[in-house]
């Protein structure tokens, strides 16, 4: 028993047991979960991201202190690993590209064992896979959903359903990136719960946002395919946030709607003041956004102040009389 | 000292079992043999660093903190976060995925989940969230957050000395996380308090006064080159007679004071002198920057930046064109990610070239210092080195990636390639612990002190275990290396967990391979042994 899951889980279905039975209350509630808290969650999300982001670079970056992860640019004979220890603008772009959509570090995972009397490594791919699945799932989820905030739809998102909805079984067309989104979290889900070493470093801010977000993969998924709910009144809905002439349509829209729409309010909200945030840090960590050129270019740093050195004069006064003794040159005899 | 355990006794003793207590309330082993000793008071006064209230130990329930220590602390914080984007960012963005926890040589052969770098950010991260965020401020321990107490104070001191900030972990962080960065803001902020460590702070002192760290006096640093040119003499016939603090000399050569001081490393600097003699190169030692490491790394950037000063200062003095630098590990971090920012432009010096083959070293055009393994590496190349590889048959060598030139540098090629064309019989170690993903040598960030012996065993262990991988395969028997603190850290490491194997310096083989002009029969190499094993069994 981890105070830490439980805690995180029991949050979410007390969150979610709000929004059900403020749906079911109908009239203001509604409109409390249905208006007024996206709204406000959005605000929050925006405010709060731009503020973070503000304040990440508000701080300088005093050092060009790139993690280089491969060769050198060197003398022309020897070959640069130009994406791993980039020494231009491309070449971090490149790396950042790299690093932001194939989760490149994370790729290189390994793990140790001990085996008789030697230490092991082996190439864990795991981590990288979860974490590949989860996210793509989750874009592609995130893609598909404009399909409510947009008429006429853009011409990518039929697109991405078409590809998403590939291992089509029947009506209504199933979309693999939804239960590969739950598949995901799950994952993630269950490595912090069952691996000893994870779950010890494991916070309640780690489970919360994968509880969350199980939420409402569960509930979308439960709408989607087995509650059924009236896609036409909800993109009603949808659109009169988006357009600014927020209502709620005639006519029921299902409890659990209101319980995802409270859940995905929760986590965008929940993003600027969390972990969460590191899809906007990935692109400022300085270990990885800068070129290794700083032999070659000097970095400058905003706050550089003179320091209390020891002079080669005060050396000399220190050690005079025993430089001339050895026959070393002196500047005042 | 507490007696080493056997070498089987301790591999068997590490454990990867996670504790039944929160990490939270686990408290640090502060028993004797567990941790460096702290600094004596002189050290920090003679740099005019904050003091502690007296002498105290790590063992003893009080540690003199100044009385307004907590303040100190997070004003100590927040002006680090304001001056760092990657303080800050570090302290916001990990997801605690674990992809780092078996990536640290300490984890590795201690087991302590607190040496897993994400719990070492995590000792800095839970002060942070309570003193500087708004989920930490609200939800306290839920978020993560907890108080700032003398226990917090205690295991920093613990942890941020058990961490070598040799960046292995960064390579894998999905996001660049260098706990290093993390590490180097922790020191500073204990040594706000008067905090440090004596195998830091009395190399610091000394360098501040003397120019290098072991406190080598003008007079007795050029005794002790003298000393080597004697030696250089009676096994190659040659005799050499570099200059010291030489106006006009065309190259400033700084190396660490280490390698003047100890074996192997003088051996090493044997090699530098033997081969600028080769190649007749117009250089001068100084006895004023006679220091290539720089333990203010250690410390704080402020001391980092006034012990480099000497280089850039020595050398305008001395009107030199560029600057060459011999092997070490930190030092290296500095020339390259720290010091033209820190104490440049270096616009008294010109872009480096090679005098011998004409060479522009345009990596280094602003800094304009260059690594002797690029240097040695370009003579080769060009064929400048008169070189004789089998003087070294009897060493089946491998090479150990310093942490430093490996991931703040990424210095690979230069020095694998002097290797194979100064040795017959070259083997890497297995991927994955070589290169970008080397071991440290367990002793590195000043942590090469004897009384945590343990540790440092520990710490190396994933280094050892490499070595042995490939001293069983194909007999290797010598460990390269182009760092000063290798070259003191390696030797009992090896001793200890693969003792057939020797460490070296890279130009110590480079020494060895030269053929000298004028030079009488080589019978020795430069530790004064015969070349090959066979004379050795003969002697006997």
């Amino acid at each position: 028993m981890n105070v830490n899951y439980l805690s995180s889980l029991a949050a979410v279905i007390i969150l979610g047991l709000i929004a059900y039975a403020g749906a079911q209350s109908g009239g203001f509630y509604q409109v409390l979960f249905g208006i007024f808290i996206p709204y406000l969650a959005v605000l929050v999300f925006i405010l709060g991201f731009i503020n973070r982001v503000m304040d990440w670079a508000k701080s300088p970056v005093p050092f060009r202190i790139p993690s280089t992860c491969g060769q050198q640019q060197s003398m022309e004979w020897i070959k640069q690993s130009k994406i791993d220890n980039p020494s231009t603008f491309i070449g971090v772009v490149i790396r950042m590209f790299l690093e932001i959509v194939l989760f490149r570090s994370l790729f290189r995972n390994s793990r140790v064992e001990i085996r008789g009397d030697r230490l092991s490594y082996k190439w864990v791919i795991w981590l990288w896979l979860f974490a590949i699945m989860f996210h793509y799932s989750f874009l592609a989820v995130v893609i598909r959903h404009l399909r409510f905030f947009t008429e006429p739809v853009p011409f990518f998102i039929p697109l991405i359903e078409k590809v998403d909805g590939i291992l089509q079984v029947g009506l209504p067309i199933y979309y693999i990136s939804g239960l590969t989104l739950l598949a995901g979290a799950t994952l993630l889900l269950l490595r912090r719960v069952l691996i000893p070493k994870i779950n010890y470093i494991s916070q309640a801010a780690d489970y919360f946002p994968l509880f969350l977000i199980i939420g409402i993969a569960f509930t979308g998924i439960m709408m989607r395919y087995f509650t059924k709910v009236d896609v036409v009144r909800i993109k009603e809905m949808t659109m009169g946030l988006v357009t600014l002439h927020p209502g709620i349509p005639e006519g029921p829209i299902g409890g659990l709607f209101y319980v995802h729409l409270f859940f995905v309010s929760i986590l965008v909200a929940y993003i600027p003041f969390s972990k969460l945030m590191h899809m906007g840090g990935v692109f400022l960590s300085p270990t990885r956004n800068l070129a290794n050129n700083s032999r070659a270019k000097r970095h400058i740093n905003p706050w550089n102040y003179p320091v209390k050195v020891h002079t080669y004069e005060e050396y000399e006064d220190d050690f005079r009389e025993k430089m001339i003794e050895a026959g070393l040159p002196v500047e005042k005899e | 000292m507490a007696k080493l355990p056997k070498p089987d006794d301790l591999f068997n003793s590490i454990d990867y079992k996670i504790p039944s207590k929160k990490w939270e309330d686990v408290p640090p082993d502060l028993s004797d043999g567990k941790f460096c000793y702290p600094t004596k008071i002189k050290n920090l006064e003679y740099l005019s660093l904050p003091t502690t209230k007296g002498e105290w130990s790590p063992a003893e329930d009080d540690w003199k903190l100044p009385d307004n220590w907590e303040t100190i602390v997070r004003e100590g914080f927040k002006e680090r976060l304001d001056k760092y984007r990657s303080l800050k960012v570090f302290m916001d963005i990990c997801v605690r995925c674990g992809a780092c926890a078996d990536k640290c040589h300490f984890f590795i052969g201690t087991g302590d989940p607190k040496n897993m770098p994400v719990l070492r950010a995590e000792l800095l991260r839970s002060i942070y969230r309570n003193d500087f965020t708004t989920a930490g401020r609200i939800l306290g321990t839920i978020a993560g957050a907890r108080k700032l107490t003398k226990d917090v104070i205690k295991e920093w001191f613990s942890y941020f000395y058990q961490c070598t900030e040799c960046r292995r972990c960064s390579v894998y962080c999905p996001y660049g996380i260098d706990t290093a960065e993390i590490t180097m803001m922790g020191r500073e902020l204990l040594t706000l308090l008067g905090l440090n460590i004596n195998w830091i702070l009395e190399p610091a002192a000394n360098c501040f006064r003397m120019g290098n760290h072991l406190g080598i006096q003008p007079h007795a640093f050029k005794d002790m080159v003298d000393f080597f040119c004697d030696d250089l003499e009676e096994i190659t016939g040659v005799r050499i007679n570099p200059s010291y603090n030489r106006k006009g000399a065309e190259i400033l050569f700084i190396t660490p004071s280490g390698d003047v001081f100890a074996d192997p490393g003088t051996y090493t600097f044997m090699g530098y002198l033997l081969l600028f003699e080769h190649i007749g190169l117009d250089y001068t030692l100084s006895t004023y920057a006679s220091e290539g490491g720089n333990f203010g790394l250690f410390t704080s950037s402020e001391m980092m930046k006034r012990l480099n000063a000497k280089m850039y200062a020595e050398a305008k003095r001395l009107g030199v064109k560029w600057i060459l630098g011999g092997e070490c590990g930190h030092m290296w971090r500095v020339i390259q990610q720290y010091m033209d920012t820190m104490n440049g432009p270096a616009d008294f010096l010109e872009s480096p070239v090679s005098p011998i083959t004409g060479t522009k070293f345009e990596n280094a055009a602003s800094t304009k210092m260059v690594h002797i393994a690029e240097f040695t590496a370009d003579l080769i190349r060009n064929g400048k080195l008169k070189l004789d590889p089998s003087r070294n048959d009897k060493h089946i060598v491998t090479f150990h990636d310093s942490c430093n030139p490996s991931r703040a540098m990424g210095m690979f090629e230069e020095p694998r390639y002097v290797l194979k064309n100064v040795c017959n019989h070259f083997y890497d170690m297995p991927e994955g612990t070589i290169r970008e993903q080397t071991f440290c040598c367990g002793s590195g960030s000043g942590l090469n002190t004897e009384e945590i012996m343990d540790l440092r065993l520990r710490g190396g262990l994933p280094r050892a275990n490499a070595v042995k991988h490939v001293h069983d395969k194909y007999g290797v028997n010598m460990l390269a290396c182009v760092c000063a603190i290798d070259r003191a850290a390696l030797p009992p490491l090896m001793n200890y967990w693969v003792p057939e194997v020797g460490v070296t310096g890279l130009h110590e083989l480079v020494g060895n391979a030269l053929v000298m002009e004028g030079e009488t029969e080589r019978t020795m190499n430069l530790r004064q042994e015969p070349l090959t094993e066979e004379e050795d069994e003969t002697d006997e």
